[in-house]
């Protein structure tokens, strides 16, 4: 009887080391959460430092994981959960480098605003745990947990601001919604689990196989994929599931804010990638055009949005919206040739999008983070006027990180956007590359403005009587890495392009 | 053994001057310009060497002399590819030559560092796209001229300059996404099969691609947009007219002499060049655009109050005869183009040194504030008179030869576009004389007797561009002998790639000539420039 419990109940085989950005991360959120709640406050920066050190060791181990999926090729791990390839260990390296600047940033923001304690920090490993999940879930029941454990990590982190009620609206609102397209994602599941009797990848695709010819449970599945797709679109921020994004971006601390836009974005980019091409490449054809669709009014609707609004963490709300859609023209251009290894341009676009992507909104978010002054609440275009004259180097910065983000050359914005554009076309989608560039020239006008305020703009009375905006150490560090990063790209992308899956 | 990389220098020089100028300390503001002034002057003398250094017989590399090549972005076949031909010479030298000129001879009055800093930044991207032989390199150079330029216009500008600022730039900007997708898609098409590996390299695609007919001209309108908005080719032109107005004067005469040439430039290498067949296709579409531009531009000019509005204006029709000449598609048509390009980029940049010296004493641009200048600034007059003229185009200044050179050479091939098209020079000479007689002529008033005559410091500045109209409007020939070689060599591409022959050269040059029945002595000067 014992014999026969052992043998039933035998555990997959677990690839330790296949896992260790996990671990890391995961070891490193509990130690600093039991040892800091056993210990007297550490020292300022300690916290933050010390999350930095995590995380640049979880990625650290992802590229040892990375040497060996260059020798062995891909593999499956625990009983086919999940996989290890190198779009999967791209994207857990670029959350955990989310993380670490993330980490830089927050540092002197929790003390400026009196907030001081480790659980934001905690919060960061395990939501980026959740983020590396998700993007190397080999199975729709993975894929879903790990959506959850990165999404209520971010709502708490939302409304973590005790002392603005703006910054727990936003948690509230970002809770609410999220459990709305969390259930749409979860009813996704179940119908397709309803049409091929499974969650796991590999058999769904091997059910699609035997049934494709026929398209029996064609309307089951079609439900399924639109449903996956709208809670994936949520996640991403796609008009019109990005309804909760102005509010929150603009609610959440800013910071925060910058790790959503980074970390979370790449993670429900790379569960998309895995959903659409890994599990469902036989609807490519269904699925491509509802891709293309939501791209456009992404595009089109980020652009357009941003260009109304006069508080910066808003504009880069909706700029962030607009780039997602140029990430979905990737995708879209990823669909052309679905299978499930995961290759080509469309999918290696996407993820250049994403790491150049989440540097540089971390850059830009640390900027604002300094010009919220105390409070967090300067972040309207008046908070930046005058930004050149009293802070040369910071206004150079910011002015570098916008016209990344306005994907202007020798910059890494405009690597990234030539990356997609050329997956488009190499896919012959020409109208939606033409789309997503005047896009970026309309989104162009927001990244003007700030600069305006910043460089142009007269002073007005009682600009000297404000705070003066302070550029502590570890935040420097921070946009520096970032200026740098983004520079050093766009002059020099092939060291890049040259590992790049 | 390695040749000095003069091109690569062109870019580089001004580039670190640019970081060197931001880097040193506000406080220093004397070393901060001596640096400024010193690296423009290098390059100047650069590209005034590579001018002396050009052998005009030589045949090898397609033309294109000074050739470095160096892989640059491997795995997208993306290479640092410089090289200059006779089309590119001479717009080289103008840039090098007109920036020591605007930096030494014009002040912005305030942030000089910040100001010199973009303009040394401005002169690497201008050169770089005059010299780029890679679609990828030179829309890396031609979009990044937009941010010198906008912060130029933004932050030394006039009244209404963040307007006239974001307009260049959003404008500008919706010309270059087509045209991205357009390189994009020339490079992934002209692959050859999918085993090729995919170039962005100018000569090679020029050479080797075989695009259908229709496929080349999508391509062709994808870039032929972004360098419309450039021109500017109406009807899109009327970012022009506020980004010239609210412009600090160097911003203007930089505008005017070198930035707007990016566009027909780009016209004739990135259109003509790359596309031929698509080219010929959509000359009629064109070559009315032009001439529409011509006529436009010279009675928008008329109607203008704004003496820098009605400068603005007219370089809209200069322009236009630029067009009109690059798709009539004869050789003299196109030299006269690349010549016109140059001597508009001298004496339009003189007219806006010009005007912006009447802004410094009066404080306005408006034509009927000004009057009688000529009784109080004698020397001032005489020196706009000549830069005037030659804006007109009056034979035995620079402005004549290019502006016939492309009449005669289109009537062949586009005559009635012509026939519309001379009207326009009649024009310019109504809005510039009627303009200078307004300015200039009559007793001065109260507020203009004061009117300052010119200082000597102004002099220096206005003495090379006094000296080239002349000289370039006397002696053309050793510019023409660089141009045409490169044009002829672009006309038997075009006539190889497309059913396109160019009317025998000869022929509409006696008719011209029997037409005018006396003719006169610079026709002569022309002809054999064309030999």
């Amino acid at each position: 009887m014992g014999a026969l419990i052992a043998d039933t109940l035998q555990g997959p085989k677990v690839d330790w080391f296949a896992l260790s950005p996990l671990l890391v991360l995961l070891g490193g959120a509990m130690v600093l959460l039991v040892v800091a709640a056993l210990t007297p406050a550490w020292p300022k920066r300690c916290y933050a430092l010390f999350t930095a050190a995590v995380a640049v060791g979880a990625g650290a181990m992802g590229f040892a994981t990375w040497a060996r999926v260059s020798h062995e090729g891909s593999q499956s791990l625990v009983a086919d959960a999940m996989v290890l390839d190198k779009p999967g260990i791209w994207i857990a390296i670029t959350i955990c480098l989310a993380v670490a600047m993330a980490a830089l940033v927050t540092d002197d923001y929790l003390r400026r605003e009196g907030l001081d304690g480790p659980e934001l920090y905690v919060l960061y490993m395990l939501a980026a745990l959740g983020g590396i999940v998700m993007a190397a879930a080999h199975d729709l029941i993975v894929l879903f947990l790990g959506l959850e454990i990165l999404s209520i990590a971010l709502y708490v982190m939302a409304a973590s601001h005790r002392k603005r009620l703006a910054s727990q609206e936003s948690g509230l609102k970002y809770f609410v919604l999220g459990g709305f397209s969390s259930a749409f994602f979860l009813y996704g599941v179940a119908l397709i689990y309803g049409g091929t009797g499974s969650t796991n990848f590999t058999e769904i695709v091997a059910a699609f196989d035997a049934t494709i010819d026929d398209r029996s449970n064609s309307a089951l599945v079609l439900a399924g994929v639109a449903l996956l797709l709208v809670g994936l679109a949520f996640k991403v921020a796609a008009v019109p599931f990005h309804f909760w994004t102005p509010d929150v971006y603009e609610g959440a601390p800013t910071p925060v804010t910058a790790f959503m836009a980074s970390a979370g974005k790449a993670a429900a980019f790379g569960a998309m990638l895995r959903v659409l091409l890994q599990a469902l490449p036989h609807w490519a054809d269904d699925y491509r055009p509802a891709v293309w669709a939501i791209a456009v009014l992404t595009l089109v609707g980020g652009s357009v949005m941003a260009v109304v609004q006069t508080n910066v963490k808003r504009m880069l709300a909706f700029s962030s919206i607009s780039h997602a859609g140029f990430i979905l023209v990737g995708v879209e251009a990823a669909a052309h040739g679905a299978n499930v290894s995961m290759g080509g341009d469309g999918v290696s676009s996407v993820l250049l999008y994403l790491l150049l992507y989440t540097v540089l909104v971390m850059g830009t978010f640390g900027v604002i983070t300094a010009v919220g002054r105390t409070g967090d609440a300067a972040t309207g275009l008046a908070g930046f006027r005058g930004l050149g004259r009293s802070k040369p180097a910071l206004a150079l910065g910011m002015t570098v990180l916008l016209l990344a983000q306005a994907g202007v050359p020798v910059t890494s914005g405009f690597v990234a956007k030539f990356a997609v554009i050329k997956a488009a076309v190499g896919v012959h989608s020409y109208a939606i590359a033409i789309i997503a560039m005047v896009a970026s020239v309309i989104a162009a006008f927001l990244y003007l403005r700030i600069m305006i305020s910043m460089w142009v703009a007269d002073p007005e009375a009682g600009d000297d009587t404000r705070e003066t905006v302070r550029v502590p150490a570890l935040l420097g560090v921070a946009i520096g890495v970032s200026v740098l990063f983004t520079l050093a790209v766009g002059i020099y992308p092939t060291w890049l392009l040259d590992i790049l899956p | 053994m390695i040749e000095f990389p003069i091109l690569t220098m062109l870019v580089l020089v001004p580039t670190f001057g640019a970081l060197l100028v931001a880097v040193i300390s506000k406080r220093q503001p004397d070393l901060v310009k001596v640096t400024a002034l010193l690296t423009s002057v290098l390059t100047g003398g650069m590209s005034l060497w590579v001018l002396f250094a050009f052998d005009k017989d030589a045949t090898a590399n397609d033309g294109f002399q000074f050739v470095s090549q160096h892989t640059w972005i491997k795995p997208w076949g993306i290479s640092w590819h410089l090289g200059i031909d006779g089309i590119s010479l001479f717009l080289v030298v103008l840039t090098g030559v007109l920036f020591p000129l605007v930096i030494a001879g014009i002040d912005p009055h305030h942030d000089h560092k910040r100001y010199l800093s973009w303009m040394l930044l401005l002169e690497a991207g201008v050169m770089g796209s005059f010299i780029s032989l890679d679609l990828f390199l030179f829309f890396l150079f031609f979009e990044i001229v937009l941010v010198p330029m906008y912060f130029l216009i933004g932050g030394w500008g006039y009244d209404n300059r963040v307007y006239a600022a974001t307009k260049f730039f959003l404008f500008t900007m919706v010309g270059s996404a087509f045209m991205l997708v357009g390189i994009v898609a020339t490079a992934v098409l002209a692959k050859a099969g999918p085993g090729g590996a995919i170039t962005f390299d100018l000569i090679d695609i020029a050479k080797n691609a075989d695009f259908a007919a229709s496929t080349g001209r999508w391509l062709f309108f994808a870039f032929a947009i972004a360098f419309a908005v450039k021109v500017p080719l109406f009807p899109l032109h009327t970012w022009l007219p506020d980004a010239h107005t609210q412009a600090p004067t160097g911003g203007s005469v930089i505008l005017a002499g070198v930035l707007l040439k990016l566009g027909t430039y780009g016209l004739l290498r990135f259109g003509v060049f790359l596309f031929p067949e698509a080219a010929v296709w959509s000359r009629p579409l064109f070559l009315t655009l032009a001439t529409i531009g011509i006529i436009w531009g010279a009675i928008a000019a008329t109607m203008q109050t704004d003496l820098k509005r009605l400068v603005a204006y007219s370089s809209v029709a200069h322009l236009g005869f630029i067009v009109l000449g690059t798709f009539a598609l004869t050789s003299s048509a196109i030299t006269g183009g690349v010549t016109q390009m140059v001597n508009h980029g001298i004496s339009t940049g003189a007219l806006f040194i010009l005007v912006g010296m009447i802004y410094e004493r009066r404080h306005t641009r408006e034509i009927a504030e000004l009057k009688g200048l000529q009784k109080v600034a004698p020397v001032f007059a005489a020196a706009f008179m000549v830069v005037m003229l030659s804006s007109i185009g009056v034979p035995g200044l620079n402005g004549f030869v290019g502006e016939f050179m492309v009449l005669i050479g289109s009537f062949g091939s586009a005559r009635w576009w012509v026939v519309v098209a001379a009207g326009g020079v009649i024009l310019a000479a109504l809005y510039l004389l009627w303009a200078y007689q307004r300015v200039f002529h009559g007793e001065p008033d109260e507020d203009n007797k004061s009117f300052a005559e010119l200082k000597w410091k102004e002099g220096m500045l206005l003495l090379p561009f006094i000296g080239l109209i002349v000289f370039c409007g006397v002696y053309p020939k050793p510019m023409l002998d660089r141009v045409q070689p490169s044009v002829d060599r672009l006309l038997v591409h075009v006539e190889e790639k497309s059913n396109w022959q160019q009317p025998h050269p000869s022929e509409p040059v006696e008719r011209i000539e029997e037409a005018h029945g006396e003719g006169d002595s610079a026709d002569e000067t022309t002809t054999e420039g064309e030999g």
